[in-house]
């Protein structure tokens, strides 16, 4: 990330768009972090009838206040998600610059297979391999996310890397007999940060969805802790008796997406147009 | 929930063949692409078969606590995902019966999972191509109108409602429009697939819009937005401006030269998108219980029935592999100076 000085400020309020973004996304994430710190409830505490109307948003179909599940239930997606990209992250640049720094039948070999792993839409992965597991894990849900973020992450910072391989500073480095990990790490990567910040952004964006995707098609990690994707699974059959049991985790998930898209999208354009 | 920033480079990444000639080097050029498609599906078909039968025990996860009570539904179970065999047998096993059409029998129903999907696969496609016919007018037409409105506050106010579209998860748009059409806010369609006896969706034409909208939602912004931007070069380009010199309407202008020339990169990314819809498919049909593959999958993994989840996810994999090569076909034959390279 560039070190933030005061014309990098200047540059990030004029950008209304990732302000726009980045404060929705910090709201959210201060809402699933100090949420259960406030909390009314506790998360599998019993107050009501099931679906009543006690309390801000009522009761779900155990009778649990729903207000409390959605402050409780940011935490577990939040933390996967964060998790998940920033493996997806470091593998698909590990990946996408080696090939790009390699160059040749390796860079060949390299990103064919990576394309073969694009042939996987994202959430057909985690689904394949959560067949044969009973209970899936949290580990094994941001292993998941990550893996199937890297190939995508390699594709990119790969044509990222490939503009600046045969740059003047790198031959430099190579003439003054550098190694090539040192040049990897200490050349090329640092100059690589504004268009990789952007898809960082746009991974996440992803990787929340994904992890709440999952959550809502049932596969969540406990079923004891609240979750936002779990939430809308449990409470959707009586989505007409109780609407903000399922309206509720929907519009924050919402809400978190697209914070998180419209930053992505602000720091691309900041990319583009200079040096970000 | 897309992959718009992994756009393909077709004529990057397609070296074409110089020095031939003509038919020759076409043939050659397809022959490498399918040839390239196959290994794909091969390498697919390895990752599905080690992800779904070798990093976990089937059969395990289907009993649960029952596996060391009931010994002889866990050998009956065994039996039939050969689990006693060596992994490599098993899976030349299975390959030889996806070539021979024998897809197993499904650990659930116990019956041949060809026979299970064959209608599903019918409904999903039908799901796929209505969107896709409905989205394309859309996504294409909302990119012409924000071009030609383009700086001005209009454009700017129809790209933040794309980008924010963009940013929602499939299944929160498909759940909101489920509150706003159906439960909560108006009554006027039907919130689930209500099945019918022939099993087909669209004899009932109303419980097909909440399904088919969620898609075009999902998908429509992302093209949209590659599309104007292209748009916008193009109407920057001196051809464009050379037409309006020559007192062209810009009506025409833009039909004519601007937009036959942003075709190309726009057919790129729908062809993403199409492929896209191949795994969308899965969270859509399951919030609207859509009987598809995509819900059918769903189902399948929740009762770890593992040679269904191969065979349906070997289809899903196939179908995004062949959208990706029409799409390269299609954008090279698209491409005057691509087609060039390619026959001469």
């Amino acid at each position: 990330m560039s070190t933030v000085t005061a014309s990098g400020l200047r540059r990030i309020t004029t950008q209304r768009r990732l302000l726009v973004g980045l404060t929705i996304t910090v709201l959210v994430v201060l809402f699933a972090v100090l949420g259960p710190l406030v909390a009314p409830h506790g998360q599998n505490e019993v107050v009501g009838p099931p679906f009543s109307s006690q309390g801000v948003f009522g009761t779900d179909y155990l009778g649990q206040d729903i207000l409390t599940r959605l402050m409780y239930g940011g935490r577990i997606i939040l933390l996967i998600a964060l998790l998940g990209t920033a493996i997806g992250m470091v593998l698909g640049i590990l990946i996408g610059v080696v090939a790009a720094y390699a160059g040749g039948w390796w860079d060949e070999v390299i990103m064919r297979l990576n394309d073969v792993t694009l042939a996987f839409p994202q959430i057909l992965l985690a689904l394949v391999v959560l067949t044969a597991v009973n209970q899936p894990k949290a580990w094994m849900i941001v292993l998941l996310v990550g893996v199937s973020h890297a190939p995508r992450v390699a594709r990119v910072s790969r044509g990222v890397a490939l503009g600046i391989v045969s740059r003047d500073f790198v031959y430099a480095a190579e003439a003054l007999g550098e190694r090539r990990s040192r040049v990897i790490v200490a050349e090329v990567l640092p100059n690589m940060n504004a268009p990789l910040l952007a898809e960082a952004g746009l991974r996440l964006t992803y990787s929340i969805g994904l992890v709440a995707a999952l959550g809502f098609l049932g596969f969540s990690t406990d079923p004891g802790v609240a979750n936002w994707g779990q939430m809308i699974n449990e409470n959707r059959l009586a989505m007409s008796t109780q609407t903000w049991a399922v309206l509720a985790p929907v519009l924050i998930i919402g809400l978190f997406t697209v914070g998180t898209n419209l930053m992505a999208d602000g720091v691309a354009q900041l990319a583009q147009r200079g040096d970000g | 929930m897309t992959q718009v920033a992994t756009l393909p480079e077709p004529l990057a990444t397609v070296a074409p063949p110089r020095g031939r000639h003509g038919s020759v080097a076409w043939l050659l050029w397809v022959a490498r692409r399918l040839g390239l498609a196959v290994l794909t599906l091969w390498l697919v078909s390895i990752l599905v078969f080690v992800a779904t039968a070798a990093l976990g025990d089937p059969v395990r996860a289907i009993l649960g606590k029952d596996y060391t009570a009931d010994k002889a539904r866990a050998a009956q179970l065994s039996a039939l995902l050969h689990s006693d065999q060596p992994l490599v047998e098993r899976y030349l096993h299975w390959l030889g019966g996806l070539f021979s059409g024998d897809l197993g029998t499904s650990l659930a129903s116990q019956q041949p999972v060809s026979e299970l999907i064959g209608s599903n696969v019918v409904n999903t496609l039908v799901l796929v191509v209505v969107s896709a016919v409905v989205m394309i007018p859309v996504a294409f037409g909302i990119a012409m109108v924000s071009a030609n409105l383009r700086h001005g506050r209009g454009d700017s106010i129809i790209q933040v409602v794309l980008l924010t579209v963009a940013g929602l998860p499939e299944f929160v748009i498909g759940i909101l429009l489920v509150a706003i059409f159906s439960t909560t806010v108006f009554h006027w369609l039907p919130a689930v697939t209500i099945s019918s006896s022939t099993g087909h969706p669209w004899d009932e034409p109303k419980t097909m819009v909440l399904p088919v909208l969620t898609l075009v939602l999902a998908v429509a912004p992302y093209v949209s937005r590659i599309v104007r931007s292209t748009l916008l070069e193009v109407l920057d380009s001196d051809y464009v401006e050379l037409a309006r010199l020559k007192g062209i309407p810009e009506r025409v202008v833009m039909r004519k030269h601007a937009l036959l020339n942003a075709m190309v990169p726009g057919i790129q990314v729908l062809a993403l998108q199409l492929a896209w819809l191949a795994g969308g498919v899965v969270v859509v049909e399951a919030v609207f219980n859509y009987p598809g593959i995509g819900k059918q999958l769903v189902d399948s993994v929740n009762a770890h029935d593992v040679p269904m989840v191969q065979a349906l996810s070997m289809i899903i994999a196939a179908v995004y592999v062949g959208v990706n090569l029409v799409a390269d076909l299609v954008s090279i034959l698209l491409t005057p100076r691509a087609r060039t390279a390619i026959s001469s």
